[in-house]
């Protein structure tokens, strides 16, 4: 990637200097972590949708301990900050994993997995096992990372999906059933469809939330977009082959554009899906314009 | 050592009164659920200031978005659109960076009985720079609840007041105002314990804990780095927070009782638990 020219940094000036700048490796695996950002969030959105689904039809049952789930499900986001979640998801999952998996593999360990301020597991049973590569521990910490998301945002999902599954009009279920349709017939050809109307505006915004909830990759030691703006940013001595003062508000700035164009551009993509789901439908024109659920910042 | 030798010690110690060395072997239960509560001062001090702050700037941004006069439009729609298409982790690391660069100089301010010198380097700190961005922030995402409100207050009323002579000021806070908190009030409180949620951000986004004095998500991560073991820190914040969220809720729906009280039972608005989607 190097260009000719910048064999010798030190003899560079102006806007060459900054081309190489803008040209080291170390920038690239800053760009790169862009491309981790959004495999977060496009591979978070499917999980996301599917845990949405479960909690509200969960929490719709007519079986009380699942009813019971759902609901628990559904209003742990409502009283708990998503940081919390995102913090200790990752941990205990972990722990747990490396649990089970010790008292699986060596059941001849007979003491406590806490001893004192420490969680000990026998070294067959870590996660990843302690001689696996860098690749491995970063894509293990990626994962945890994902569970995580999709766990808080699936919350928030289901309360979306929920809600809109309750705005349904009821004489349009009570016509499918005069129709003669089944309980199953009247969810996949009526409630359904007409449920993403409702859900469309709850769900764009869950969309702009979930943007916005990415820089918390930083929080759970992944190299993410923050971590590199902190990293490039901070000054540089003449003991570097690009020296510069405290450049970090610059980075984070560039953050800052980045997701409020990422933001924007969402935005417009939602207002055409939504005039495409609304016409036909018998709902208030703008509705989930000020009606929204700010919760993620 | 006993629990109440813990408080002692301890329930003070995210404003600095206490003991100053943090619980490092043997940490028990006790210890973790003082600190922790302690810790939630601090949340607490955020959201309260930031909230009261925030309302009255988020009026007037309001106001300014829902005005023709596009020389406060703009500025108004650019103010929300900047805080609300961001994230509030990547805010307060700008500000943060931003407070840091800039020159460290006081300025006497005189109060009348007394003259404090103000320091550009308070910016820094925590209690001061993170407060000023939430503040920010609360503003733009309560001003756009409180447009949404303003463009639903009923022509009828104005015309009303009209009718009745007022014009201008009067007419807004006698009649627009009103109506708009009314109309606002459910979704301002779920945007009140949003922000109460947010305020856990603000010692994981550059600001430091100046001597460990930080706040309760703080105190609840150095619990899980110490003892390796999540399952006792994290529930114990989860708890506190639901406790203070029901809090909210109380006093919203108190504030929320007055609002609607000349109106008939059934055409009050009721605080609904659930997200504000469909309402």
């Amino acid at each position: 990637m190097m260009m000719e020219f910048c064999a010798d940094p030190k003899a560079l000036e102006g806007l060459q200097w900054m081309a190489c700048y803008l040209t080291t490796p170390k920038h690239f695996q800053f760009y790169f972590s862009f491309i981790i950002v959004l495999t977060l969030i496009f591979v978070t959105a499917p999980v996301v949708m599917l845990l949405g689904f479960g909690g509200a039809l969960a929490r719709r049952s007519d079986f009380l301990p699942l009813k019971l789930l759902g609901n628990v499900y559904t209003s742990m986001v409502r009283g708990v900050p998503d940081i919390i979640f995102f913090l200790f998801v990752p941990i205990a999952m972990d722990q747990g994993i490396e649990y089970l998996r010790h008292k699986t593999l060596c059941p001849e360990v007979t003491e406590p997995v806490y001893r004192g301020n420490d969680f000990v597991v026998c070294p067959p049973a870590k996660m990843p096992l302690g001689d696996a590569a860098q690749w491995v521990h970063e894509t293990w910490g990626f994962v945890l990372a994902v569970i995580a998301f999709a766990l808080v945002f699936g919350a928030f999902a289901a309360n979306t999906i929920y809600g809109a599954l309750d705005a349904v009009p009821r004489a349009q279920l009570e016509t499918a059933r005069a129709y003669g349709m089944n309980d199953r017939q009247t969810f996949w050809r009526i409630h359904l469809p007409q449920m993403w109307t409702y859900a469309l505006p709850g769900l764009s915004n869950l969309w702009m939330i979930l943007i916005k909830a990415t820089p918390l990759l930083f929080l759970l030691g992944i190299e993410d977009i923050v971590y590199w703006a902190r990293e490039l940013g901070g000054s540089k001595t003449s003991f570097f082959e690009y020296p510069h003062p405290d450049w970090r508000v610059w980075y984070f700035l560039a953050l800052l554009i980045f997701y409020l164009t990422f933001t924007w551009l969402s935005e417009k993509v939602f207002n055409r899906l939504t005039a495409r789901a609304n016409p036909g439908q018998s709902t208030m024109g703008n509705m989930g314009q000020n009606l929204r659920l700010e919760a993620g910042r | 050592m006993s629990c109440s030798q813990t408080i002692a010690d301890y329930a003070l110690r995210s404003i600095g009164i206490g003991l100053r060395a943090l619980p490092k072997a043997d940490i028990t239960l006790c210890e973790q659920a003082v600190l922790i509560g302690s810790g939630m001062f601090w949340n607490l001090y955020f959201a309260s200031l930031a909230v009261i702050t925030g309302f009255f700037f988020a009026t007037l941004l309001a106001v300014c978005k829902a005005s023709d006069n596009p020389w406060l439009r703009k500025p108004a729609e650019w103010f929300i659109f900047a805080f609300r298409g961001s994230p509030l982790f990547i805010q307060f690391f700008f500000a943060y960076e931003t407070f840091v660069l800039l020159p460290r100089v006081g300025f006497d301010l005189p109060l009348g009985f007394t003259t404090i010198t103000v320091e550009t380097s308070w910016l820094t700190k925590a209690w001061l720079g993170a407060l000023i961005v939430l503040f920010l922030n609360t503003s733009a995402y309560t001003a756009e609840i409180f447009v949404g409100a303003l463009r639903a207050v009923p022509r009828g009323d104005i015309e009303a007041a009209e009718a009745y002579g007022m014009s201008g000021w009067t007419r807004f806070r006698r009649i627009i105002w009103p109506t708009l908190l009314r109309l606002a009030w459910p979704s301002y409180t779920n945007e009140a314990i949003f922000l109460f949620h947010a305020t856990t951000l603000v010692f994981f986004s550059g600001f430091p804990a100046w001597r460990q004095e930080g706040d309760a998500l703080y105190y609840a991560s150095y619990f899980a780095e110490k003892t390796f073991n999540p399952f006792v820190p994290y529930p114990i914040i989860a708890i506190y927070f639901i406790l203070f969220t029901l809090l909210i809720i109380l006093v919203f729906g108190a504030a929320n009782r007055r609002l609607n009280r000349h109106l008939a039972p059934e055409a009050r608005s009721r605080i609904s638990y659930k997200p504000q989607i469909f309402r």
